[in-house]
């Protein structure tokens, strides 16, 4: 009877530890990585780098772009001195005013990991409103399906990117989104109409 | 008496995490294998999670000239040697050498290529 709280206690910390299994994966149990290799061990394990980073509810469940903005994770930008840092604080709107709302493009959270040539002008046309979206091929991995349903967060995050009501953008000719739609951190912003 | 049932509970916990869904492959990892089974090691994983924490994008898709699609680098361990691709770091000055085989060299054997852990599309993924 008096070992009793012990038991309890040790019950519902295995009962915490059990229903709450870790959110990330371990290498030796992932399916990929060969359990048998020695140099597994010398790895570092998902959880322990990822788990004191800002949360996110998909993919990495990080939020890599406040990581960075929060000073949580500081990655180097370039390796060679020469190298020119690129980072661009505009922000687009893509608007076809169909049923789903229109896109928001924020280079700053794309500049701050890429650089200006990884999407342009392969993916994209460096110009506002030169550039034909598609759905289906994003989903196929072609323009921002490149990034977005492998290593940036997933495309089942649709109201990230779809994210300004059409109702609140002017309709007509091409004419500068409102500052308050294209705001939150935004230096600039450029309609791309189409 | 109460310990049974004390067991019981730990049973039952142990039993809802257990079927609890777990995620596979980390986000992002991507095993290559262009060369590594035909020369008889294991297959690479490159964890997209542990280098982003270390390195912006730009800096291995850019300066490195590493292609945005699974599959399109023809990455030789001859050139990491020569500290081309993987080797501008792994270099034992900025991260472990090209004789540490085994860290990289981790996947198991005959694990197929590709944008694994969760990727919901293919190209890098399909639906």
């Amino acid at each position: 009877m008096r070992r009793a709280p012990w038991l309890l206690a040790l019950a519902l910390a295995g009962a915490a530890l059990a229903a709450a299994p870790s959110l990330w994966q371990r290498l030796e149990a992932d399916g990929i990585h060969d359990p048998r290799n020695p140099g597994l061990a010398l790895l570092q394990q998902p959880a322990e780098a990822l788990a004191p980073l800002p949360r996110d509810s998909a993919g990495n469940l990080v939020d890599w772009v406040r990581a960075i903005e929060s000073g949580a994770i500081q990655p180097r930008s370039q390796l060679r001195p020469e190298t020119e840092v690129r980072v661009r604080d505009d922000a687009l709107i893509i608007a076809r005013y169909g049923s789903m709302p229109a896109v928001r493009f924020p280079h700053r959270a794309h500049t701050l990991w890429l650089d200006c040539s990884n999407c342009h002008d392969r993916l994209f046309k460096a110009q506002a409103g030169a550039n034909r979206f598609s759905m289906t091929a994003i989903l196929n991995g072609e323009q921002c399906g490149v990034c977005h349903g492998a290593v940036a967060f997933p495309l089942t995050e649709c109201n990230r990117c779809h994210s300004v009501p059409n109702a609140s953008l002017p309709r007509g000719a091409a004419v500068p989104v409102p500052a308050a739609v294209a705001a939150s951190g935004a230096a600039s912003a450029a309609g791309a109409r189409r | 008496m109460r310990a049974t049932a004390v067991l019981r509970l730990m049973l039952l916990a142990a039993a809802l995490g257990a079927v609890s869904p777990q995620p596979a492959a980390e986000y992002g990892d991507v095993v290559l294998d262009r060369h590594s089974t035909k020369a008889g090691v294991r297959p690479v994983v490159f964890p997209h999670w542990f280098h982003r924490i270390r390195f912006r994008c730009k800096v291995c898709h850019q300066e490195l000239g590493f292609e945005m699609r699974a599959g399109a680098n023809n990455v030789l361990m001859s050139d990491v040697i020569d500290g081309k691709f993987c080797g501008m770091c792994h270099n034992e000055r900025i991260a472990w050498g090209p004789d540490r085989c085994d860290l990289c060299h981790s996947a198991k054997p005959g694990t197929p290529p590709g944008v694994v852990g969760g990727a919901q599309t293919s190209g890098p993924g399909r639906w």
